[in-house]
């Protein structure tokens, strides 16, 4: 592969990782707080949805020109990475709380517990179960699929954003099972603070290009855009840690 | 019926813009200059760039700013 199907493939590997441990964490809660079978039929309810949308969406991606693809998908991607930044440099610098799988679990946990189960069929014995489990599937899988698309088809490479993205979800969904518990040791802040940076270089490059700007070394640039959007975040973050921290010790 | 489509605008508006509108309307802007330098025959991969490292640490100032 080349280095810049390996960009393409860590980035969308990344990005997916992160939405199947948000997934997982809610079908567990669906499961070990209702019953399994709902949960589980309720993720392969939320997979066949998905499928669908791939199906009807893939080609339809595809077909639009390059250049207006470029364009939109370039400044989505730079607003979703500048946002998906600006929260993991907050949560890094300690002006936001850590994101925290346990904290989520017991909270989707306590509320499927106190729901009412609704009615109930062989395949699906409790509703509540199914629809926690379907919903979550379904949003945090959309995000999966805007991002195999978008990447894939900007790179015109959907084989390799599509194998990156099958890749992140079965290794989260095969440990989630294993352990039957959130997926909490995953260091998901750090997962987001580097797809961030992913999301922002490559917005970047596709959105300026799209606009009609051309880039010195063409695809190229990516290799300085990374690094340096790396180096603007971790200096940015050093620096609210350091403003964080004065009045603190003022006050100590 | 409208509180339907109140969620379902709420929903997108939180999925695109996010916390902070300033950084959806810089990329916004930056785009925009970006076509028109470019159109205009002039170099104007930098503009973006530029744009993002003084739009971020703005919007990081906000937020720090209203938390404080």
């Amino acid at each position: 592969m080349t280095a810049g199907a390996w960009a393409l493939f860590l980035a969308v590997f990344l990005a997916c990782a992160v939405e199947a441990v948000e997934a997982t964490t809610i079908v567990l809660a669906a499961g070990t707080a209702r019953d399994w079978r709902s949960a589980a039929t309720g993720t392969g309810a939320a997979l066949a949805v998905l499928a669908v949308i791939v199906a009807v969406a893939g080609p339809a991606v595809s077909a639009i020109p390059l250049h207006a693809l470029r364009l939109v998908i370039g400044a989505l991607l730079l607003v979703f990475g500048l946002q998906w930044l600006r929260k993991a440099i907050l949560r890094a610098s300690g002006h936001k709380a850590l994101h925290d799988e346990d904290k989520l679990y017991a909270e989707h946990l306590a509320e499927a517990a106190a729901a009412q189960a609704g009615g109930r069929t062989a395949l699906v014995p409790d509703w509540y179960g199914f629809t926690l489990a379907f919903k979550g599937v379904v949003l945090e899988g959309l995000e999966v699929v805007f991002i195999v698309l978008t990447f894939g088809s900007n790179a015109r490479d959907i084989p390799v954003a599509a194998v990156a993205a099958g890749v992140a979800v079965l290794l989260v969904a095969a440990a989630g099972v294993a352990v039957r518990a959130p997926l909490a040791r995953v260091p998901e802040n750090t997962l987001k603070f580097i797809v961030g940076i992913m999301l922002t270089s490559f917005g970047l490059l596709w959105g300026a290009e799209g606009a009609g700007a051309r880039w010195p070394g063409s695809d190229a640039a990516l290799l300085v855009l990374i690094p340096a959007v790396a180096a603007g975040a971790a200096g940015l973050t050093a620096a609210l840690r350091r403003s964080s921290a004065v009045p603190a010790g003022a006050q100590a | 019926m409208s509180g339907r489509l109140r969620a379902f605008g709420a929903f997108w508006y939180d999925f695109v813009i996010g916390d902070d509108w300033l950084l959806a309307a810089g990329v916004v802007i930056g785009l925009a200059g970006t076509y028109l330098l470019s159109h205009a025959g002039v170099a104007a991969w930098w503009l973006l760039p530029v744009l993002v490292a003084a739009l971020l640490p703005a919007s990081l100032w906000k937020a720090t700013r209203r938390r404080g």
